[in-house]
């Protein structure tokens, strides 16, 4: 791998996306111009589990403007059912409330809508069951989890560690049920015409366009997936998910014209997938100077019963600390709920709580500071595969941020700083994502009117890649940045991977920079006009454990009457490869850092056992951050370039700056009050009964 | 049942016969095609769809279309003059205070409706001292713009891209 001369990657450069974003002009999935178009309306099944036994649609069909209603009973058959998510429409049977049982297609979406509500449906109740506890007699072991890995590992003696430490450590960790919630809701517009185009919200749109294939028995060719612009996606929009099936149905069953499908926010609760809540017991043995001799994690988490998602949780316990003795497990109950799917950092988000307050709890017991403790474990190599680290800088990072935060006269004694009101603390965590680059990708450039094009069928969620593929191409090429365009977000457009994993740049990048090097090999300086070369990215070669690192630090206030927490400061050091383009990239880090601050204190999906749904299934009780709750957050990160990545030497940075945050409050609101909560979210209920008398 | 309605968009006139049960959302975007005003809820919870009616800051999706006969609406595409983006819309470019861009119509729209409440004394949640002149500092900014939902987290990069816009804003 040749290592690039770094001119355009690393330039602040404004989003070339930008203006169109800021006057509300850049088109979305269900913003193209496209004549008249029929709407979709979604029917979803008010029960968790039975069976249908009749649907009415006679007074929906009465109404003037309704142009169909499918249910399971018209719709078409599918080519493939393998996966059941997808099966829509295919039987009566229901697996979880909210289920997609019908749709109505009409003129407008006013008489959709109506239309919808007069649609009759009996069932055949069955008893359901959506409760998740570790004691289930039902918990399985899956093969695998998200998305291959083992799903147990296991070195040395983890119990024989335990009992004979002089320290040994144990407790029981819980995140919470959380939903993806991008701004822009789900959507879908689609038309047949004997050959389908959608215009899909979709983190990848040739992942899309080959999953909608298989569903209906098409071939690749017959479908164009659309979508230069993605409004969010934190992994729900990396798979299609039940809707965009219906989208298409609509779309056969009005041949010749556009149908467009939304799902409606509170549908998102249902349909588009969500992180599993998961209960993590960790178990820590050391010597007294907090040398690990054992590290262990078993999680429980929940899948849905018509398909399986097991959540990675206990990877970052693998490979985050050095200890002889190590076990992680994962145990799934397979309930009556909707279908879980990836939510930024799947895995490493939730799997590093558990272990990052552990690490908290152990420093204390050991009379130690938490980032001493953490330096002290550092492993040499990969404590999971054995193999070196591409490149490893999770100390600097963690006396960076104790630099820049101000850690060094910190007393550790909690509970006992107030100012005003206001109980003041400080908590630390880790942060860590692997480095992943897909398996296949290819780019075309091509020189135009005198200016050179990048081609590829990439995504930008708001991740910049409109701005940063053509800083890598002008690099690879050796020219200004300025004479490179990029065309992304279309299946026309040579195949790329999904957005997801943080790998977009990583894989399309390199894509890219392979496309250059065949583009100059053939064409040399002086291309002419329509010269064109592709290339495609190569596998990884496996020699190296490659990771990007951070370290959070928060300053956490809790009320000492009311127990209202407020977080004025976060403060993340990452060490994540060359950064590309660092206002981008410094919008992913504190991005994902506010959205961690959004998980430790206000985000919980409430599953109510009697009914199987989300009662809290809006933006009114699902609560997120909002402006209000944000106070200073700052990214910075260290000067690392990892020549065993790519050629760039970058690493992913989408996913990180949520990983460790969650952890970080949680260890600085016990650092304030002196009361450790263990399980998530951090709400003043939670911390009222045991805050320090006044 | 449907009825006529005669309204303002960005400057432009529209007469057009509606469907009274439609919001000023729907009408803006599926019917006149005004796509800058976004729909992230429906329900008035997450103000993507913020749009200014008559020059104040309005969440077009609870607002039905048949009530707004004569209105002006104004969206983030039609806030600037002569090919120039608006002072607010310049400042999020420059601050970076988004990243997916689906809610920063909404959050556009309402903080040049925000400053305009400001300019006139409208207190706020964060106002402690009203008698006094307040200061547009990060707590008046970030209280008076929690209506507006962002997920990709951009609050920090908001915040004083709107102080920066409001040197450059004159009041009404």
């Amino acid at each position: 791998m040749t290592a690039l001369q770094a001119r355009a990657m690393g330039r602040d450069l404004v989003r070339r996306d930008g203006q169109l974003k800021v006057t509300g002009t850049a088109p979305f999935a269900y913003e193209g111009p496209l004549g008249k178009p029929a709407y979709c309306h979604l029917l979803q099944a008010t029960i968790a589990r039975g069976r249908i036994t009749g649907i009415d649609t006679d007074s929906a069909r009465a109404v003037d403007g309704v142009i169909t209603v499918l249910t399971p009973a018209n719709a078409e058959r599918l080519a493939s059912t393998e996966d059941k998510e997808l099966a829509v429409l295919q039987s009566d049977e229901i697996a979880f409330r909210g289920q997609i049982i019908g749709a109505v297609i009409a003129e407008t979406s006013e008489i959709a809508g109506h239309a919808a509500a007069l649609v009759r449906v009996t069932y055949a109740q069955e008893p359901h069951d959506v409760e998740l506890s570790a004691d289930r007699a039902d918990l399985y072991k899956p093969d695998k989890v998200n998305p291959s890995y083992p799903t147990d590992t296991a070195a040395g003696d983890v119990a024989a560690a335990m009992a004979s430490a002089p320290i040994s450590f144990e407790q029981t960790y819980t995140t919470a049920m959380y939903h993806n919630n991008p701004m822009e809701p789900h959507a879908t517009t689609a038309v047949w015409d004997g050959s389908l185009t959608m215009w899909d919200s979709s983190q990848g749109v040739h992942s899309a366009r080959s999953t909608i294939a298989k569903v209906f028995g098409f071939d690749n060719e017959q479908v164009r997936v659309i979508c230069p612009y993605v409004g969010g996606g934190f992994g729900s929009k990396g798979t299609p998910h039940a809707h965009v099936v219906v989208a298409v149905m609509a779309a056969r069953a009005t041949p010749g014209r556009a149908v467009k499908l939304a799902l409606t926010r509170q549908q998102m609760f249902f349909l588009a997938g969500y992180r599993t809540p998961t209960i993590q017991k960790m178990q820590l043995a050391a010597d007294r100077d907090g040398r690990l001799a054992a590290i262990a994690i078993d999680v429980v988490e929940q899948t849905s019963r018509i398909k399986e998602f097991a959540e990675q949780t206990g990877m970052p316990t693998r490979s985050m600390y050095a200890a002889p003795n190590r076990r992680t497990t994962h145990r799934l109950a397979a309930l009556d709920v909707p279908v879980p799917s990836w939510m930024r950092a799947p895995g490493e988000c939730p799997g590093m709580f558990g272990p990052e307050v552990a690490l908290d709890e152990l420093a204390e017991q050991l009379g130690l500071d938490p980032i001493e403790l953490r330096i002290r474990n550092e492993p040499s190599v990969d404590p999971d595969s054995g193999k070196p680290w591409s490149s490893r800088n999770l100390v600097a990072c963690l006396r960076e941020g104790a630099d820049r935060f101000g850690w060094a006269d910190r007393d550790p004694a909690p509970g006992v700083r107030r100012q005003g009101d206001w109980l003041v603390g400080t908590g630390v965590a880790a942060s860590v994502y692997p480095t992943y680059r897909m398996a296949v990708s290819t780019a075309t450039l091509r020189y135009e009117r005198g200016r050179y094009v990048v081609e590829i069928g990439a995504a930008d969620l708001g991740t910049g890649t409109w701005t940063t593929l053509p800083q890598i191409a002008a690099d690879a090429l050796g020219v200004d940045v300025d004479d490179v365009d990029a065309r992304i977000g279309d299946t026309d457009y040579p195949v790329a991977s999904v957005a997801g994993g943080s790998s977009g740049m990583s894989t399309w990048g390199t894509a890219v920079v392979e496309a250059a090097r065949a583009f100059r090999d053939k064409f040399g300086a002086e291309p002419a006009d329509g010269d064109a070369a592709d290339g495609s990215v190569g596998p990884p070669t496996g020699k190296y454990a490659m990771h990007a690192f951070g370290a959070q630090f928060v300053e956490a206030r809790v009320h000492a009457d009311t127990g209202e927490i407020r977080v004025p400061r976060l403060l993340g050091v990452f060490a994540a490869g060359r950064i590309i383009n660092p206002r981008t990239a410094r919008s992913q880090f504190i991005g994902g850092m506010t959205m961690g601050l959004s998980m430790a204190l206000h985000e919980q999906s409430v599953l109510d056992p009697r009914f199987g749904h989300v009662v809290n299934h809006d933006f009114a009780d699902y609560h997120i951050s909002v402006c209000a709750d944000v106070g200073d957050v700052q990214a910075h990160w260290i000067d690392e370039y990892d020549p065993h990545v790519n050629a760039m030497g970058s690493k992913g940075i989408g996913e990180i700056g949520i990983v460790g945050t969650a952890a970080a409050v949680v260890n600085a609101v016990h650092h304030a009050t002196g009361v450790r909560v263990r399980d998530l979210p951090v709400t003043l209920d939670k911390l009222l009964a045991q805050l320090p008398p006044n | 049942m449907d009825t006529e309605l005669s309204l303002y968009v960005d400057g432009a006139p529209h007469h057009l016969v509606v469907d009274t049960r439609m919001t000023l959302l729907d009408l803006l975007r599926e019917r006149l095609g005004k796509m800058s005003p976004k729909k992230g809820c429906d329900h008035g919870q997450c103000g993507a769809c913020t749009v200014l009616i008559d020059g104040r800051r309005a969440l077009a999706c609870l607002a039905l279309a048949v009530a707004h006969g004569g209105c002006e609406i104004v969206t983030a595409d039609g806030l600037g003059h002569d090919g120039a983006l608006h002072p607010v819309a310049q400042a999020f470019l420059d601050h970076d205070a988004f990243q997916c861009g689906y809610c920063t119509p909404g959050q556009i729209c309402s903080a040049v409706g925000m400053l305009d409440e400001f300019a006139r004394g409208w207190p706020s949640a964060a106002t402690i001292f009203m008698a006094s002149e307040p200061e547009l500092d990060h707590d008046e900014v970030a209280e008076r713009m929690s209506g507006n939902l962002c997920r990709c987290g951009a609050y920090a990069n908001i915040v004083p891209a709107v102080q920066d816009a409001a040197g450059q804003v004159a009041p009404r």
